[in-house]
């Protein structure tokens, strides 16, 4: 397909503003923009055309299952995106005086007692625009709590060999030293690697739980009382929220501070990578360190992870989402989604070994190792075979502790008729992979482009458009 | 069932048995018994989509949006053309995730490619990445990109928004970096006073195009210094300013970022934003977060793929230039459509017009007596003016006319005008200041 600037004509173009109406000003020579503005020249017409083929080119949560593990890709709702489109809210500077934001304020505080509610937690931030901001912006709080308190030789943050890669970059860029701990056979946290690890230095530890490979780690009341009784905090990361929701809170199994995205449990759509939102909740110690907002007046607020309050539309989104669903829902939510993945791993495990236990909760992770070895199919070559089926591939290859990886996460808004059809697609292709292994290897067959050469692209990086 | 659950009770059921367990509440037996909720959350209960609708159509009505908008101070109300919302709306953009499985994703791949392509041409620089949270982030990044063993000290001028310089010392302190801020004089970086905090230990120098006051900087000037002494230059940019001003690439920046919401996105209460992030080619390799390149496929067509991941969290962990994973893709797709829909001649016209208007309102001010515009001359289309009055009587009229007026700073309040604002307009809040000033003085 053309890119958008191959379709540019010289002297095309879109009516937009009207004939200036004060005299014009110009920028001094000195200041003027020497280098041509070579953006492209469309009609309506071209512009409206070329991204329609693009989205077609495109496979959302409407175009078909999108089992994406760790990412929670349940439906999302028309009435949030249009909720959020009221122009009510997207006509609202930032800087208004209070008394014209009271709708803002409102939305804003009924979600803060949604989520507070939800995670077991005093207050929270909105400001954190993602899942990985939220990690960095908790971290700071931990950071903050200790210093405080005039301990300050506490750098180092535990962390499990299976977590998710944002949560030791996020300890990194908070000035902590990563401690990784091996987890133990059942895919868990080891407690002797963990009571082996703590000391004078621990400032917390990341954990999710669930974790990554889908298993609630019952030890849990034990693993946050070892940190909290070291001295240190428990910082939950919220990604894997929608298997517990409303049925346990991360309060209550001894987490000080916790992150959500909005955009995987809450049912805001990822836009192909954001925007998102990453709201941090915390128990009252760690209330004073929340950050503020330079410009809106905070008087000389300690942190600030962003502009202004985070990603305004995003939360309300969810807001109107959680309303929708309510105490009950919530929790039927996350029932209906930790049932859909028990099913659906029920349905493959006797061909594809699960990496661990026998339950699960939101999520899976089978291991392919043995049908690699045996028929030389990889967790790659099953997952683009996928393609072909119309549904979007599992998460490949992570956690980094199961070999051959493949994390499946239905959630809970995929019907029993789309499990069937997706367990019988990978039965049938674990019989392809002993009759015809090349064809898996040469997957997808049919879609928009055959497998792209990545290692080329790395070498001789072509970032933009070369004219 | 409703609420976005498709299984009926019978199916559930059906599910079960065929898991083998006895109910939904045995698949929780993990959760220790003394924390597993037996109650349902203190939360209302499930409302209909209608109540949800008048609940939240209710909050709407309680905010006051304003029919004229003279106040920006990091967020502007330019003109949205009717394509970009329809087109950033459309579900396959809207609902897909971070396009890591490039066989069904070129379309998204694509979008951010010509976006990419997009924010090189506007500010001249070799590399752009696919997006990052908001303008302050990405300051806050750039300066990390700079940091080295040696050189660890950042530096920005005090002419900076002030969510700019309170980002950017929360990642320092999270670094356990030092941030020093250059005075202004003014409303300008103080030149002098920069050359004098070049110590050898500064990594980078951020300065934002036009400042916080709407001022341009001798941003070329400032760059010759902060390369002579052996630093890293980085430009704040206002992308719209772009079309007419000297690029960052021009004045010799090492690394381009800032705001992108007026590229097309609504004021929305703060947000999403959009950061935007260009480098030199030598940066490229510290970039953080999704990048997208060229290659081709195993047929030889060309095709789209998230590249250079090695940088990345999910490759290289504690090692990763950053922790970057979600960013802000459907915000850089509006920028993209924005900008194409405008074309050049378009977005150059958004910028002369912003700035035409901004220029008249300010001759409008300083024929009332005791209103002096302050600074400079040479400003974009936000400029401080002093008042004979306290800046909140003068909002408080504006209000009572439907007007947000500006921004108030210590020097009394830091106008904006934009392209939106017709002369008609700008004449009535010039009218009402007039009175304002008057009958109080
Ligand atoms: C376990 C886990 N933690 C953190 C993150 C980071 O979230 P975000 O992409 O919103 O930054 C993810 C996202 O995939 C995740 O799966």
């Amino acid at each position: 397909m053309q890119l958008i600037f191959e379709k540019s004509r010289p002297g095309r173009g879109c009516t937009i503003l009207p004939v200036c109406d004060v005299p014009e000003v110009q920028l001094p020579e000195q200041l003027k923009r020497e280098q041509p503005l070579p953006l492209p020249e469309l009609s309506e017409t071209d512009i409206s055309r070329h991204y329609t083929a693009l989205a077609k080119r495109a496979h959302g949560v409407n175009d078909g299952f999108y089992p994406l593990g760790s990412c929670t890709m349940k439906y999302n709702p028309r009435i949030d995106e249009e909720m959020a489109a009221l122009p009510g809210f997207t006509g609202v500077h930032p800087l208004q005086p209070a008394a014209t934001v009271q709708g803002c304020q409102k939305v804003l505080d009924t979600a803060k007692a949604y989520l507070c509610e939800a995670t077991g937690m005093d207050d929270i931030t909105f400001q954190p625009a993602a899942g990985a901001h939220g990690e960095f912006t908790g971290l700071l709080l931990i950071k903050a709590y200790h210093e405080a308190r005039g301990d300050l030789h506490r750098n180092k943050i535990i962390i499990p060999d299976a977590a998710h890669g944002t949560n030791p970059a996020s300890a990194v860029m908070a000035g902590f030293t990563v401690v990784t701990i091996p987890s133990n056979a059942d895919g868990c946290v080891d407690l002797d690697a963990l009571r082996a690890s703590v000391g004078e230095d621990t400032a917390g530890l990341m954990l999710t739980n669930p974790n990554t490979v889908g298993i609630f780690d019952s030890n849990i009341l034990e693993i946050t009382d070892i940190i909290h009784r070291a001295g240190g905090l428990n910082y939950y990361d919220g990604a894997n929220f929608n298997a517990i929701m409303g049925v346990v809170r991360p309060g209550d199994m001894g987490f000080d501070v916790v992150h959500l995205n909005l955009h995987k449990t809450f049912a805001t759509p990822h836009g192909g990578g954001g925007p998102g939102s990453g709201p941090v909740a915390c128990k009252e110690i760690l209330r004073p360190y929340l950050p503020g907002c330079a410009v809106a007046g905070d008087s000389a607020p300690k942190l600030q992870v962003k502009g202004f309050y985070g990603n305004f539309l995003v939360v309300l989104k969810a807001l109107t989402y959680m309303m929708t669903l309510g105490a009950e829902g919530i929790r039927e939510a996350c029932e209906g989604a930790v049932l859909n993945a028990n099913y659906m791993m029920s349905g493959l495990r006797d061909l594809y070994p699960v990496a661990y236990g026998q339950r699960c909760m939101h999520e899976f992770v089978l291991s392919l190792e043995q049908l690699k070895k045996e028929t030389g199919v990889s967790a790659l070559d099953v997952a683009k075979s996928l393609i072909d089926y119309g549904m979007h591939p599992p998460t490949m290859y992570f956690p980094l502790i199961v070999h051959e990886a493949l994390m499946f996460e239905p959630t809970e808004t995929e019907s029993k008729e789309t499990l069937d059809e997706a367990i019988a697609v990978l039965r049938a292709l674990y019989e392809l992979a002993y009759s015809d292994a090349e064809q898996m290897h040469q997957a997808p067959h049919h879609a928009q482009i055959k497998r792209p050469d990545e290692v080329q692209a790395a070498r001789h990086p072509v970032l933009r458009y070369q004219r | 069932m409703g609420h976005y659950i498709p299984s009926t009770r019978e199916e559930q059921q059906q599910m079960l048995d065929s898991i083998g367990a006895q109910s939904v509440a045995a698949l929780f037996a993990d959760v220790p018994a003394s924390v597993l909720r037996t109650e349902p959350l203190d939360l209302p209960a499930g409302k209909s989509e209608l109540e949800v609708r008048q609940a939240i159509t209710e909050m709407a009505g309680e905010n006051k949006v304003y029919g004229t908008i003279l106040r920006g101070a990091g967020a502007y109300q330019h003109y949205i053309p009717s394509i970009v919302t329809y087109i950033t709306a459309k579900e396959e953009f809207v609902t897909s995730y971070t396009p890591y499985q490039a066989e069904l994703s070129q379309g998204i791949l694509q979008s951010i490619f010509e976006y990419q392509t997009m924010i090189c041409d506007l500010t001249g620089m070799d590399e752009s990445n696919a997006s990052l949270y908001d303008g302050a982030t990405a300051a806050a990044e750039a300066v990390a990109m700079c940091r080295d063993r040696k050189r660890t000290v950042a530096l920005v001028s005090a002419t900076t928004h002030p969510d700019v310089i309170n980002t950017i010392r929360t990642y320092c302190y999270g670094a356990g970096h030092e941030l020093r801020i250059v005075p202004q004089q003014n409303g300008q970086t103080d030149l002098a006073a920069l050359q004098e905090a070049l110590t050898d230990d500064v990594c980078c120098f951020y300065v934002q195009q036009p400042n916080f006051y709407g001022q341009f900087e001798d941003c070329q000037a400032l760059g010759e210094v902060v390369h002579q002494a052996g630093a890293k230059y980085i430009m704040g940019c206002n992308p719209i300013a772009l079309a007419i001003m000297k690029t960052p690439a021009a004045c010799g920046a090492d690394v381009a970022v800032g705001e992108g919401q007026p590229l097309g996105m609504p004021l929305a209460y703060g947000g999403p934003y959009l950061g935007f992030m260009a480098a030199s080619a030598a940066m490229v390799r510290k970039l953080p977060g999704r990048i997208v390149g060229e290659t081709v496929d195993a047929d030889g067509q060309r095709a789209y793929v998230l590249t250079l991941q090695a940088r990345e969290q999910h490759i290289r962990r504690e090692k990763a230039s950053s922790n970057v994973c979600s960013n802000q893709a459907l915000c850089a797709l509006t920028a993209a459509v924005y900008m194409s829909t405008m074309g050049p001649e378009g977005l150059k016209q958004a910028a002369v017009q912003s700035m035409s208007k901004a220029h008249y309102f300010a001759r409008r001010l300083a024929e009332i007596p005791g209103v002096q515009v302050q600074f400079g001359d040479q400003w974009f289309h936000e400029f401080v003016t002093t008042l004979p009055v306290s800046a909140e009587a003068v909002l408080h009229a504006l209000d009572a006319a439907d007007i947000l007026g500006g921004y108030p700073v210590e020097q009394g309040i830091l106008w904006c005008v934009t392209e939106v604002v017709s002369k008609a307009q700008l004449d009535q809040a010039a009218a009402i200041i007039g009175e304002v000033c008057a009958s109080c003085s």
